[in-house]
């Protein structure tokens, strides 16, 4: 057990998680104390994994694996994680949602998360998952007297747990053609002739498209965005994204490395599809949430593409991808919460009617942060886009790479609708003075991400180059 | 040199755009207006010490700055030749008039327009400064944000779906020339021009990624019939965005034509002559019919736009030195000469709310002044000699009678129906009887628009009877240019 070292960030998120329990229960109006610990908790996790990172390890039998790409994304969501607890407070404490369950919560669906990450092997992997999902469906619905949220729970909880059967059932099957639950050694059993274990793949790929809402499993997507409450859905939208999509790479580098054409194929039909539908359905939308769930949706497209080359290029730029759309959502979810008059937050998009002239900065974010959803150079979602598109047609797969392209055109026209709201239009609705510096410096700190990445478009692929060779 | 003078150039706009964002505050402008104004004449000087230290002897490119910029793939590389210079000029000399015309007339958020012109005037020198093409497509695609927001916010009344219309237009097309990029990179290996240059393209790939580029230079050109974005753009722009729009907007495609069409993929080039000859012919003549029908001012110098931007691209495509010296003198005749006729309009726009021809007439008779430098633009824009739009026209046809009698004569009916509809309009506005009561109590131009008009019109006049600046400066140049087109084709048909 000279190994328990690599665990340690788990074990102590686990038992954060606990004191923070505790702490919840023996205090009264305890929100504040356990929001203030959950933050510190994560810190010390990301400290952990700082300094053990290193080389790839394995313990348990094999079964949990710890590496450089795990470790990225955990810092990765642990990151985020944090700029939501500290972005979103004003909002929670707004909605009534301030109760200490909130961030305790949050922490188990990360602790699953990080399961997820460095599982090798099929039933860990499982846990992780459910441990997550279970932890999201409370969250969905975490605003339990409004009827939209519930619904929202309900649904994601019905959906979810369709795809997770799916999912186990695809684990079970895999079981059954390879005799092995381990990663590595169903990498190595796994050949192309296999029939019953290509369904197995198939099986587990609905289970984890539902996961990155990647169409045609992506109908939870805007019910949920639009009926749990903002926060909820900033965290929705970037952290378990990531995660998704970190575990199809996981699988398909290992398990499934021997069957990557039928996989790729998959792929490259869910990506294009997530690509036009996000694009297309977005169109119409009112509600900036659902907006918003839309865009997400082709950005997974986007991401999706990156994946399906199946090069190690490909998968870095994805990883890139992911990680300037996480940025990007956070700036724009955190717009979101100055969206508010009388105390009332509002999620329609024509409230935003001639922002520019009311408040220039607000609206000069949204200027920025669209325009870089929309991928347009300079600003940072054009690298993402640019890097994926890159890998794409270095693995000669012009018809993805052109299909995608033309999509970003029809998508720039939804996100120059929210502009043209923003800018040309005049004023109808003046927004509360929202004087909240966390909220702010998340914006900034965003926007200015986004707006200088063009002075060094490698820095994150630099570092990415050292995670994998 | 050590000097980083293009970066320079190129930042020192978005630098004082910076300062004015700093510096902003509300109802207050004239801060903004002493910035933009100080940081626009610097550079316009800047750009005139280029001119004069560039070396005009040398073919290659001059003043090259390198940097690693995405680690093992792109380099940010900047460098000018004997064509890319003038452009510079070009963009630096028109900004600064753009900025007096907009603090002239714009009326609403003054700040915030004089930040979006000068971040384009960035976008805009980018662009013929770049030899990487990615670099050439960032600038290319950025500069759409800002002249959005132009047409957006201080536009007319249909500016909504003008400034829709404008950018998806330019996209669609651009995106196709960037997935080309990408794939000159896997094919070639690298994205630098000069690079590019030297190593050559396969002749199979020449084909597609002429076709994709030309998607994105027809749509800024821009030819038939994909020039349908341009009059709505320009009618519904306000009239500083009109200037840039024409002035030098439009030229960034036919830049790249020059330059890269023509430089990278010179057999796909002559191979779709016929094409753009085709094209070209059909926009001088079927748009120069429609500018006769207009009774819209801006929408008929629009038109007139793409009918001038027909001859350019068909003495780009005749591969002789008349022909692109020519179109190179057409394109800066051009973005001096129809950069003053928007002004023009600009100053009859501002003192009456209307474009409309027919809500004019005998304005000689109020305000004589302006209409002697309307009418000597509206000289220039139909090719009068002594004039810079003389010898453009005249150079792109005598390099056309070269190649294809049928092209020139077909052409030639163009220089004809120019005049028609420019005197046609002249008539009507200028002189004539004034029916519209308005006209007759109003002001003629006032000190700051007068200046600004009879700089472009010396200009105009100065290289109109004595070009020899500009040909010398692109002569060697436009040579190398000619020179490996007929190379690449000799050595091609040695291979068949």
């Amino acid at each position: 057990m000279e190994n328990i070292n690599l665990i340690i960030p788990e074990i102590t998120l686990f038992l954060g998680i606990c004191l923070a329990l505790m702490v919840g229960v023996f205090f009264k109006n305890s929100f504040s104390i356990v929001m203030k610990l959950s933050i510190l908790i994560l810190l010390g996790v990301i400290y952990l994994i700082l300094t053990n990172w290193g080389g790839e390890q394995k313990l348990f039998l094999d079964s949990f694996k710890n590496d450089k790409f795990s470790d990225y994304f955990k810092i990765l969501i642990l990151v985020s994680s944090i700029f939501i607890f500290v972005s979103a407070d004003q909002f929670i404490k707004d909605k009534k949602l301030n109760k200490f369950e909130y961030p305790i919560i949050i922490m188990f669906s990360i602790l699953g998360m990080f399961f997820m990450l460095s599982a090798n092997d099929l039933i860990l992997f499982y846990l992780g998952l459910e441990l997550q999902s279970l932890a999201l469906y409370v969250l969905a619905s975490i605003d339990r007297d409004n009827i939209i949220s519930s619904e929202a729970g309900i649904k994601y909880f019905v959906l979810s747990a369709l795809s997770s059967g799916l999912l186990l059932y695809g684990c079970s099957l895999l079981y059954g053609f390879t005799g092995s639950t381990n990663f590595d050694e169903i990498g190595v059993s796994l050949i192309t002739q296999n029939t019953g274990a290509i369904f197995a793949m198939v099986f587990i790929l609905v289970g984890l498209a539902f996961k990155v809402s990647a169409v045609p499993f992506h109908m939870w997507t805007p019910d949920v965005y639009q009926g749990a409450p903002t926060s909820i859905t900033n965290f929705f939208a970037v952290v378990p994204k990531a995660v998704g999509l970190a575990v199809i790479i996981r699988f398909m580098d290992l398990p499934f490395k021997n069957i990557i054409e039928e996989w790729q194929t998959i792929i490259i039909f869910i990506s294009i599809a997530s690509m036009i539908l996000g694009s297309v359905a977005a169109i119409g939308q009112k509600n900036i949430k659902r907006l918003l769930a839309y865009s997400s949706i082709s950005h997974m497209g986007y991401a999706l593409a990156g994946v399906a080359t199946g090069t190690v290029s490909g998968y870095t730029s994805t990883i890139i991808y992911i990680t300037i759309y996480i940025i990007m959502n956070m700036g724009t979810f955190s717009c979101l919460y100055l969206m508010k008059t009388d105390g009332k937050y509002s999620e329609k998009i024509e409230d935003l009617s001639g922002l520019s002239k009311e408040r220039p900065m607000l609206a000069f974010s949204f200027l920025i942060l669209f325009f870089s959803l929309a991928g347009i150079p300079p600003l940072g979602g054009f690298f993402a886009k640019f890097f994926v598109f890159m890998s794409v047609i270095e693995s000669e797969m012009y018809a993805l790479a052109i299909i995608g392209l033309l999509t970003t055109v029809i998508s720039a026209f939804y996100y120059l609708k929210v502009i043209k709201i923003i800018y040309f239009d005049d004023n109808k609705i003046k927004f509360d003075d929202v004087r909240n510096l966390s909220i702010k410096a998340t914006i900034f700190l965003s926007c200015l991400f986004l707006t200088l990445y063009f002075i060094s478009p490698s820095i994150i692929g630099s570092l990415l180059n050292e995670l994998f060779i | 040199m050590n000097f980083p003078i293009l970066s320079t150039i190129i930042f020192l706009p978005l630098l004082g755009a910076l300062f004015i964002f700093i510096s902003n505050k509300k109802n207050e402008s004239s801060s903004a207006i002493y910035i933009s104004i100080f940081t626009s004449m610097a550079n316009l000087l800047l750009t005139f010490f280029l001119w004069y230290s560039f070396d005009k002897s040398f073919a290659g490119f001059q003043f090259i700055e390198e940097k690693n910029w995405i680690s093992g793939l792109i380099k940010f590389k900047l460098g000018i030749d004997g064509i890319s210079i003038l452009f510079i000029v070009l963009t630096a000399f028109i900004t600064p008039i753009c900025i007096i015309s907009c603090i002239i007339s714009v009326k609403k958020r003054l700040n915030e327009f004089l930040i979006a012109i000068l971040i384009l005037e960035t976008f805009m020198i980018g662009v013929f400064c770049s030899l990487d093409l990615i670099i050439f497509y960032l600038f290319f695609e950025a500069g759409l944000i800002p002249m959005f927001l132009i047409i957006g916010i201080w536009g007319g009344p249909k500016k909504i779906y003008s400034a829709y219309k404008f950018f998806l237009f330019t996209l669609l097309g651009s995106v196709l020339m960037l997935a080309a990029i990408i794939f000159i990179y896997w094919a070639v290996g690298t994205t630098d021009y000069t690079e590019i240059y030297k190593l050559k393209i396969a002749k199979e790939y020449q084909y597609l990624l002429w076709l994709a580029f030309f998607s994105s230079f027809a749509v800024k050109t821009p030819m038939w019939p994909v020039h349908t974005w341009l009059p709505d753009a320009h009618v519904e722009a306000p009239t500083a965005g009109s200037v840039i729009l024409a002035a030098i907007l439009l030229k960034m495609a036919g830049y790249g034509f020059l330059r890269f069409s023509l430089g990278m993929f010179p057999i796909a080039s002559e191979f779709f002559t016929p094409l753009v000859f085709a094209l070209s012919i059909i926009a001088i003549i079927y748009t120069s019919l429609v500018a006769l029908m207009q009774d819209d001012m801006k929408k008929l110098i629009a038109y007139s736009s793409v009918a001038h931007m027909g001859f350019v691209t068909l003495g780009i495509f005749t591969f002789n030195k008349q022909g692109i010296e020519g179109s190179m003198f057409q394109m800066i005749s051009h973005g001096i000469i129809s950069a003053a006729l928007f002004l023009c309009v600009g100053v009859l726009y501002d003192r009456t709310g209307s474009r409309m021809i027919k809500s004019f007439g005998g304005v000689v008779n109020y305000l004589p002044n302006f209409s002697l430098i309307f009418i000597i633009f509206v000289l220039g824009a139909l090719g009068l000699p002594g004039t810079t739009g003389f010898i453009g026209e005249f150079l792109v046809l005598l390099g056309a009678f070269k190649i294809n009698y049928l092209v020139a004569i077909l052409a030639s009916t163009g220089v004809v129906l120019c005049a028609a509809y420019m005197l046609w309009m002249a008539k009507r506005v200028v002189f004539g009887n004034t029916n519209n009561v308005v006209v007759t109590k109003l002001k003629d131009i006032n000190f700051l628009e007068a200046t600004i008009l009879i700089v472009l019109c010396l200009v105009s006049i100065i290289f109109g009877f004595y070009p020899e600046p500009l040909l010398n400066t692109m002569d060697i140049s436009v040579n190398g240019i000619i020179q490996n087109h007929q190379n690449e084709l000799t050595v091609n048909l040695i291979n068949k």
